[in-house]
């Protein structure tokens, strides 16, 4: 279960992106995770659900982008998704290829919104009643 | 709503420390092998045959992981050999922070080898990076040809599949080819070595491979770099 300390970080990632927007908060940020890397989006979606409940982060939501790794023919230069791990060139029908992606763990975009100055208007005598 | 691209990556933390441990191994000269398969393969039965064959100078030292007892390290002990077990207490794979923990104090200048005996499982230990120069996936010949297909990934990312208990291909419908063709079909540089460990038949071909991998790791290192 890794996906724990992966959420972990996408939290990390976004905090710092919040630090240089001031006054704005997040709604969703989405990720790229390629096949290969070893990441199973579903615990990874549970695993970010769990950290942010309760937090500043709650109810942030998570994009998950699942793709598939790429191949290159070597024969025929044809670049093809690959599917099932079959990494036979569908052009040409080699088997002469290299995989040219699929353990991608990266960032790609964050949902902003400008933050509602709620601690302010509501102030600390009404929060606390 | 106001979407805004974000670049960078993800940090993983067993991504981060297999590659601080990928760099010290290589650094002290040591190739690191990840053997995988699924319980019952043969992993720490081709070990015992590999210790046995060393010469006693070799500096050679494994790590071998289960979820629970000694018994491995116990078993492969006895060869003389630095080994020492890693008991997950339940975890199905080993990850790269059990293994910077259990080689903490051997000095690795003193290495030539390391293998690493993963926990017997086909499907999570692919997922965990251990900073190894190669995986090693073991298939038995009293499993299905088509395990390649079912588990595809270990196999994708392995650089060889050792061909275990092949001195009971006589007795079980098992098509060698067929289980080679399959796992070629996910990867197609795929390397294959035959073993009966109880025989011996194979065995020269797989300690052949391993000094082999050896020097290719080494031709590596001395390359410069970019």
């Amino acid at each position: 279960m890794h996906e724990m300390g992966i959420a972990n970080s996408i939290l990390s990632g976004v905090a710092k992106e919040l630090q240089r927007r001031p006054g704005t908060r997040a709604a969703k940020v989405g990720v790229r995770i390629g096949e290969l890397a070893g990441v199973d989006p579903d615990a990874l979606s549970f695993a970010f659900e769990a950290l942010t409940l309760d937090t500043q982060f709650a109810g942030l939501g998570i994009d998950i982008e699942y793709v598939a790794p790429r191949g290159r023919c070597r024969e025929c230069n044809h670049e093809f998704e690959i599917r099932n791990y079959e990494v036979l060139c569908p052009d040409c029908g080699s088997l002469n290829t290299e995989r040219i992606s699929g353990d991608e763990l990266e960032f790609k975009y964050l949902e902003i919104e400008e933050e509602v100055a709620q601690a302010k208007c509501i102030g600390p005598s009404l929060r606390s009643g | 709503m106001n979407r805004v691209p974000m670049e960078g990556k993800v940090l993983n933390e067993n991504a981060r420390v297999a590659a601080e441990l990928r760099e010290r191994f290589c650094e002290r000269r040591v190739l690191v092998v990840n053997l995988i398969s699924s319980p019952g393969s043969g992993k720490t039965t081709l070990l015992e045959k590999t210790l046995e064959a060393l010469p006693p100078a070799s500096r050679v030292a494994v790590l071998t992981g289960d979820l629970q007892t000694e018994n491995d390290a116990n078993r492969l002990k006895r060869y003389g050999f630095p080994v020492k077990q890693i008991v997950t207490g339940g975890t199905c794979h080993l990850d790269a922070r059990m293994i910077e923990k259990h080689i903490a104090d051997w000095d690795l200048s003193r290495l030539d080898l390391l293998i690493v005996e993963n926990v017997g499982n086909l499907v999570c230990p692919s997922s965990y990076d251990l900073g190894e120069a190669a995986k090693i996936v073991l298939l038995s010949v009293t499993e299905g040809e088509d395990k390649p297909l079912k588990y595809p990934s270990i196999f994708f990312k392995s650089e060889l599949m050792v061909l275990t208990k092949t001195d009971l291909l006589p007795y079980v419908p098992f098509d060698a080819e067929v289980a080679i063709a399959n796992a070629r079909r996910v990867h197609p540089e795929m390397e294959v070595v035959k073993v009966s460990c109880l025989g011996g038949a194979g065995l020269g071909e797989w300690m052949n491979w391993l000094e082999r991998r050896r020097q290719t790791f080494l031709s590596a290192l001395s390359q410069p770099v970019g």
